[in-house]
């Protein structure tokens, strides 16, 4: 079964392509089961299995407890510091939100998978979720209040209607901005591996001097793999940090 | 002037984006280790505040990338 790309693609966004594994059409909508949708459900079984390791509550904890612990410490004291003690209500949402793109990024750094938060769709949503739970808590904990995010005190009122027409326009690009940034860093990140490393065989293959040259990008690909390990988690993290900064203003609307 | 070769001048002039988003990145990192080595003790608690400014900058950036693969790849 081919869940990614093909061995020999000279195309660099041949990986990016969904393969329909299970044909299933209700009505005229396409719900195929897809390369994409299987990457996501390898990625809910690890992060299954993850938390079933961990699980035994040990006193002394093991690597995946330990691990665990961290991440929920490091996520915790981030959502604090950004929301305040009652934004830990949010906790399980921001948790869910960045062990899920964590773990999709990951696995999408093993040759051959897919990368799910390559496709923008997926980003997209994600970075809806976040906008809804936003507005429809915002706008249930402080009724009209929430308006004062885009009439914000302390301005000269010559300058104020500027001023939250600038607010108005940063609200709405922001879902554009979240689902874009994660996507455009893991679809480039990906292209430019596969670009460094269609250099190198092809620069091997032309023989002679050139194939000594192949040494360059094939050094390269290698620089780039780690970087792109680092991109994949700081991804995660700022995906979780704008969502807690966006869960704030949801909170405290007005003073931000 | 050919369609295709448009699309190629319009991607290489649509990454000159990235570099504003260079300056800012660079910016953002020097200050942060400026301040970084004058007062460590306080580096670790402003952590968060610089992965959001790296963030928010590198967003620029990514979108002129962005705008460059759609020419080059999707169009």
């Amino acid at each position: 079964m081919n869940i990614g790309l093909p061995i020999v693609a000279k195309d660099p966004t041949a990986q990016f392509k969904l393969h329909k594994l299970a044909e299933l059409k209700i009505g005229s909508f396409d719900l195929s089961f897809t390369n994409s949708a299987l990457m996501m459900v390898v990625t809910l079984v690890c992060i299954s299995l993850w938390f079933l390791l961990s699980s035994k509550k040990q006193l002394v904890p093991g690597r995946a407890q330990s691990i665990l612990e961290l991440s929920y410490e490091f996520i915790a004291d981030m959502l604090k510091s950004s929301t305040g003690k009652e934004g830990m209500r949010f906790f399980p949402l921001v948790f869910s939100i960045f062990v899920f793109i964590l773990f999709a990024n990951m696995l999408g750094m093993i040759p051959f998978f897919f990368t799910t938060t390559s496709h923008i769709i997926v980003t997209f949503a994600l970075a809806m979720i976040v906008m809804v739970v936003v507005i429809g808590f915002g706008v249930w904990k402080n009724g009209f209040g929430f308006l004062k995010l885009f009439w914000p005190a302390g301005i000269p009122i010559a300058i104020k209607p500027f001023v939250s027409l600038l607010e108005i326009i940063s609200f709405i690009s922001r879902p554009i901005s979240l689902s874009v940034r994660l996507w455009a860093n893991m679809f480039a990140g990906h292209i430019l591996l596969k670009l460094f490393a269609g250099f190198a065989i092809s620069m091997f293959a032309a023989g002679g001097l050139t194939a000594f040259g192949s040494i360059v990008p094939f050094g390269l690909t290698l620089a780039l793999i780690p970087l792109e390990f680092l991109v994949a988690f700081v991804q995660a993290y700022v995906f979780a940090l704008l969502t807690s900064v966006y869960l704030s203003d949801a909170l405290h609307p007005g003073h931000h | 002037m050919e369609a295709e070769a448009a699309k190629y001048i319009g991607a290489g002039i649509a990454c000159l984006g990235m570099a504003g988003a260079g300056i800012g990145l660079g910016h953002i990192f020097g200050n942060y280790l400026a301040g970084a080595l004058r007062n460590p003790s306080a580096a670790q608690g402003q952590f968060s505040n610089l992965i959001f400014g790296f963030a928010v900058t590198e967003a620029l950036g990514i979108f002129s990338f962005a705008v460059a693969l759609i020419l080059m790849f999707v169009l």
